[in-house]
């Protein structure tokens, strides 16, 4: 007898979260979430944290639309969970402003003035490296998600008791 | 230029089933057909050979990984890193109320040294400690050969990220990483690049889930993205994780296909605390106080996020940070 495997993906439309189930513990603990609830609950481009430990953050992002430009002062990556993101990269220029804080990433007030470097387009699976001294975007034509590892920066959003098992 | 300092490890002639014994301070090792014997001053435990070599493999490839890892609910190993504790019956209330636990500290080259080298001679011809049961042969009977290609293999852990130019390489047929039986229907496509001229090699992206498909090995967490002390972790998991690992820190599990089943317990009782159910998209954190073990009834993909910060230990085991990664 033969079998055919059937891996199973989750998406905006299709996911099936899973739960704890709580012995002698408190669930929050845990911080048990999952990233296509709070994405389907979340603003186009809101940067939701989904995981933290220390300074450091995993962040759910619902993608629609265009964002806007944003640059980091450190590599970030920026991992497709469901649909098609076009990321585009861009150099900072000399006048540019850059990254506003020690951590994390912050918005520029448009497109960066240095060389454009060229566009990704990233489907579910896929991981692209954002990298320290480029400014990027990210456009899609139907909702999304990207899953970013990231440091917790100035519009990063904590809001735990919204989005976690809590019994 | 720097060496290495050779490590005397301690070991007996081949008995009749033509195994070494080991000696690492007190504790003795031996093996026979079916089991391996653990004896330290106060007591004895067994093991099956075939779980023993799989929680070996794993302690000695991860280089005795973040915190605790039980080979089962009575020996294991403690990372200092730099020493290594190896208990029995330590993180187990009984054996501690009877007073038959048993710890020593050692370097961590002759620890490394000892298990690399019993895991070289208890390891037979043809048994994979790092593959899914129904991929490798048996662990069992009397010494027949070694796996040495299998139990030295290159575990990845990416300078930036995987796909990076002069960074670790994508997994292709033709580099002996075929797609595995469990994911013949995971997408193989790649990211479309569009790069401006000059910008050729600095465009990076690459498909995850189609290089997680072609893992040849199962619980094996590996760095395919770096941010500071974030490490991205993939792992691809089936049947039941080989160890029961003890967090000294967090560590936080993104679930990226499929179902995986967490028993976690306190991590220096063993009481039972909760089952941890993930599918697909689910995020969990697990505490720095406990110690957990995965099942995987079919393979599945695992994103480990870990935070490889050296100060956490110390600043969780001191009370200056908290055991849980957010406080509402």
């Amino acid at each position: 007898m033969t079998k055919t495997y059937t891996t199973r993906f989750g998406s905006l439309a299709d996911y099936e979260k899973g739960s704890i189930d709580i012995i002698d513990d408190d669930p929050t603990r845990y911080a048990f979430s999952n990233v296509f609830e709070v994405a389907a609950g979340a603003r186009p481009y809101e940067k939701v944290a989904v995981g933290k430990n220390r300074q450091y953050v995993v962040e759910a992002i619902r993608a629609e639309g265009t964002s806007e430009w944003r640059t980091a002062p450190h590599d970030e990556f920026a991992l497709v969970m469901d649909g098609e993101v076009e990321i585009r990269l861009q150099k900072l220029g000399p006048d540019d402003i850059g990254p506003t804080a020690e951590r994390g990433s912050n918005s520029l007030e448009g497109a960066p003035s240095g060389p454009a470097m060229g566009r990704v387009v990233a489907g579910r699976g896929h991981m692209t490296l954002l990298p320290v001294g480029a400014a990027y975007q990210f456009h899609a034509e139907r909702p999304g998600v990207i899953l970013l590892q990231t440091q917790e920066g100035p519009d990063t959003v904590l809001r735990w008791a919204d989005i976690i098992q809590t019994n | 230029m720097s060496t290495t300092a050779p490590v005397d490890v301690t070991s007996g002639e081949p008995n009749i089933d033509g195994y070494r014994s080991f000696r690492l301070g007190e504790f003795k090792f031996s093996r026979d057909e079916y089991f391996v014997y653990v004896e330290w001053p106060t007591g004895k435990h067994v093991m099956s050979a075939d779980a023993f070599l799989k929680a070996l493999q794993r302690d000695v490839a991860w280089q005795f990984f973040y915190g605790i890892v039980n080979f089962d609910g009575v020996v294991g190993t403690v990372n200092h890193y730099g020493t290594v504790d190896l208990f029995a019956g330590r993180y187990n209330d009984v054996y501690r109320k009877a007073e038959l636990d048993h710890l020593e500290n050692f370097d961590t080259s002759l620890i490394k040294a000892t298990f690399e080298q019993m895991l070289d001679d208890w390891t037979n011809d043809g048994f994979d400690p790092f593959a899914a049961p129904s991929e490798t042969g048996s662990a069992f009977g009397i010494k027949n050969g070694n796996n040495r290609a299998a139990i030295t293999r290159h575990r990845v852990t990416a300078a930036r990220m995987v796909g990076v130019e002069g960074d670790e390489g994508l997994r292709t047929d033709d580099n002996g990483h075929p797609v595995n039986r469990h994911f013949l229907d995971v997408p193989q496509d790649e990211p479309q690049k569009y790069p401006e001229p000059g910008f050729e090699n600095e465009l990076a992206s690459f498909n995850l889930f189609a290089y997680l498909s072609r893992s040849q090995v199962t619980w094996n967490p590996s760095v395919v993205s770096v941010c500071g002390d974030s490490l991205y972790c993939p792992t691809t998991e089936e049947y039941i994780l080989p160890i029961i690992h003890g967090n000294d820190r967090v560590e936080w599990f993104i679930q990226l296909s499929d179902e995986l089943i967490w028993q976690v317990e306190d991590r220096d009782s063993g009481s039972a605390r909760a089952k941890v159910t993930m599918r697909a998209g689910d995020v969990a954190a697990m505490p720095a106080d406990i110690r957990h073990q995965g099942y995987a009834p079919k393979r599945a993909m695992l994103l480990v996020w870990e935070n490889a910060d050296p100060e956490l230990p110390s600043l969780i085991s001191s009370g200056l940070l908290p055991s849980v990664p957010v406080e509402l």
